[in-house]
């Protein structure tokens, strides 16, 4: 499988990177390089193999349905470019 | 009083113990070591010399009453992706100007609670993506080791190349570093020094900025076996605050490393001997058995028939997982903003001017094999293939396979800017061929430097155990690093 340059604005749009028309090319080439190198994986049998879900055969811990942190807005905001009253300032986003 | 710096971590301890020196004047060797040497060499981000200085007296004063921790008054190098309360920890990311977490990571905590020294943040390849620290917002980590007769700048290899530097330079007696498909190894082996990435599960995750979190771990790079047994006992152990930390007690490492080969069977995977492979480093490998032989170890030809499908598949998973963890960085929480017109604008103007290329790439390679219509053709089938990956290995330990002896990288530190690997992504992904299988299959393994090639650099012998059995291998790493009989010093020109 290999893309095209709409498939190449598609991706960027989905993975919400501003893709300028002149890099099309550059990131065309690039991802079907590494999808070209991936192909191999089709040599596989994989039949009734189960997919990887933990590398560690392990349980995932529970526990109690309680809060164990947090009450410190101000920490959670004192890294964000733009805050108001302990919220991150966004442009509007509902009309 | 700058020799101190030439001091294993092992020696400073015990030189602290029988008040040689202080921790105040080991620490401010090394301080003067980076200030003299950080120009060049390019490995620290950001230094924290007063900081490094508090943390050395409070040292100086538990010696002083006799309640010394594990390492205390070491100073040692953080790697960028490490989060240190109210220090730089960007990633070597534009991305994320500016941050100053408002927390401590747990393996960073566990140090500075055994009394480790933190000098400052190392530079490494931007979200630990790459093998060659060039892809840095900071720009090129330079390796201290250069060829024979030669001025020409090596790379020292990525994404721990700043820890890997500082170490071979002595610019701390010891460095944090991570390892999603050979970040630790492969440039431990570049530089002459030892890196471990212990078992997925030993180090907790929490607070490490992440890359691949099914794959990232963790380790300790070190001048010798002893001292990343020692760095790795402090920084591991179960963390309830990361959900896949193992509950397993921590054993004393460093108790296992003079503990020997004998009786031990070694695996030689044939697939390792690939096509093209440098007559020297095969040299190397077959040397390096012959060494753990004369210990008392028995080697065995095994086969790991998946090896080549390792790579392919890595480059599904991890830049997947790496979309999904990047997803984060959009200008609103943390870090770089670039202002757009709407929302949307803001998140692509700041993601685009925030990442660099590299980053970007693997971003949309992991955005498009999870899109709709390729994930069970691309993801699921990689996550097939792990599977197949860790059965194999399972298959040779299961067969009697103590611990797996391969090389550690397929060349020796390569030119920095080379292009033709600038020009081909694929043909620097190449470079973790030996080492990515391992966080494939999460297991443990170790790169020790072994020998030399004709121009004088570094090689590293890489031993691959069994889940939780670090202590085996740092006991046959140990045997290797005491037969080589090689002095692993870089000529200082820096």
């Amino acid at each position: 499988m290999s893309v095209d340059a709409t498939t190449v604005k598609r991706i960027g749009r989905l993975a919400r990177i501003r893709i300028e028309e002149e890099e099309v090319a550059g990131y065309q080439t690039e991802l079907n390089a590494i999808l070209g190198f991936v192909e191999q994986l089709g040599e596989v049998n994989v039949d009734g193999v189960e997919p990887m879900t933990s590398v560690t055969p392990m349980q995932l811990r529970r526990r109690d349905d309680v809060v164990t942190d947090g009450g410190y807005p101000e920490k959670i905001v004192k890294n964000a470019p733009l805050t108001e009253d302990n919220f991150f300032m966004v442009p509007k986003v509902v009309e | 009083m700058t020799e101190l710096t030439k001091l294993s971590l092992a020696d400073a301890r015990q030189g602290l113990k029988d008040k040689s020196f202080s921790a105040l004047e080991l620490t401010e060797a090394y301080i003067g070591a980076i200030d003299a040497a950080n120009d060049k060499l390019n490995a620290y981000v950001a230094t924290t010399p007063d900081q490094a200085r508090d943390m050395a007296k409070a040292s100086d004063a538990k010696l002083a009453k006799g309640e010394a921790g594990l390492l205390e008054g070491i100073p040692l190098g953080v790697k960028d992706l490490f989060a240190t309360k109210g220090v730089h920890t960007q990633a070597a990311s534009h991305i994320l100007d500016g941050f100053k977490p408002e927390y401590e990571s747990t393996v960073t905590a566990n140090l500075w609670r055994d009394g480790a020294v933190m000098l400052g943040k190392l530079n490494m390849d931007e979200f630990a993506m790459g093998s060659s620290n060039e892809t840095s917002y900071y720009g090129s980590v330079i390796n201290p080791f250069r060829a024979e007769g030669s001025n020409a700048n090596l790379v020292p290899g990525g994404s721990s190349g700043g820890s890997a530097s500082a170490v071979a330079a002595w610019l701390c007696a010891g460095a944090t570093a991570t390892d999603t498909g050979g970040s630790i190894r492969q440039p431990a082996a570049f530089t002459g020094t030892v890196g471990i990435k212990p078992t997925y599960g030993r180090c907790s995750r929490w607070g490490t900025v992440a890359f691949a979190s099914s794959l990232d771990q963790a380790g300790p790079i070190a001048r010798t076996v002893e001292d990343a047994a020692l760095m790795l006992q402090s920084m591991s152990g179960f963390d309830a605050k990361d959900s896949t930390s193992v509950d397993l007690a921590v054993p004393d490492f460093a108790a296992a490393v003079e503990r020997g080969v004998k009786g031990l069977t070694i695996g030689v995977p044939r697939e390792y001997r690939m096509d093209g492979m440098p007559a020297e480093i095969e040299a190397l490998w077959n040397q390096g058995l012959e060494w753990l032989k004369a210990e008392g170890a028995t080697v065995k030809d095994i086969s790991l028939p998946h090896t080549k499908y390792a790579l392919p598949a890595y480059y599904i998973v991890a830049p997947a997982e790496a979309s999904s963890n990047l997803a984060r960085y959009d200008g609103v929480k943390y870090g770089l903003r670039v202002s757009g017109k709407d929302i949307t604008d803001l998140y692509e103007l700041t993601r685009a001017a925030g990442f660099g290329r590299e980053v970007k790439r693997r971003i949309m390679i992991g955005t498009y094999v999870l899109s709709a219509g390729y994930f069970d053709a691309y993801y699921v089938k990689a996550q097939k293939v792990r599977t197949l990956i860790k059965k194999d290995f399972e298959d040779a330990f299961n067969a009697g396979v103590d611990a797996v002896l391969t090389p550690a990288t397929p060349s020796a530190a390569f030119a920095i800017g080379d292009e033709a690997l600038a020009a081909d992504p694929v043909a620097m992904y190449l470079n973790d061929v030996f080492t990515v299988t391992v966080n494939m299959a999460g297991l443990p393994g170790i790169a020790v430097p072994a020998g030399k090639d004709g121009k004088g650099l570094p090689l590293g012998l890489q031993l691959i155990g069994k889940p939780f059995d670090e202590e085996t291998l740092f006991a046959a790493a140990r045997v290797i690093e005491k037969s080589t009989g090689t002095d692993f010093s870089p000529t200082r020109w820096w």
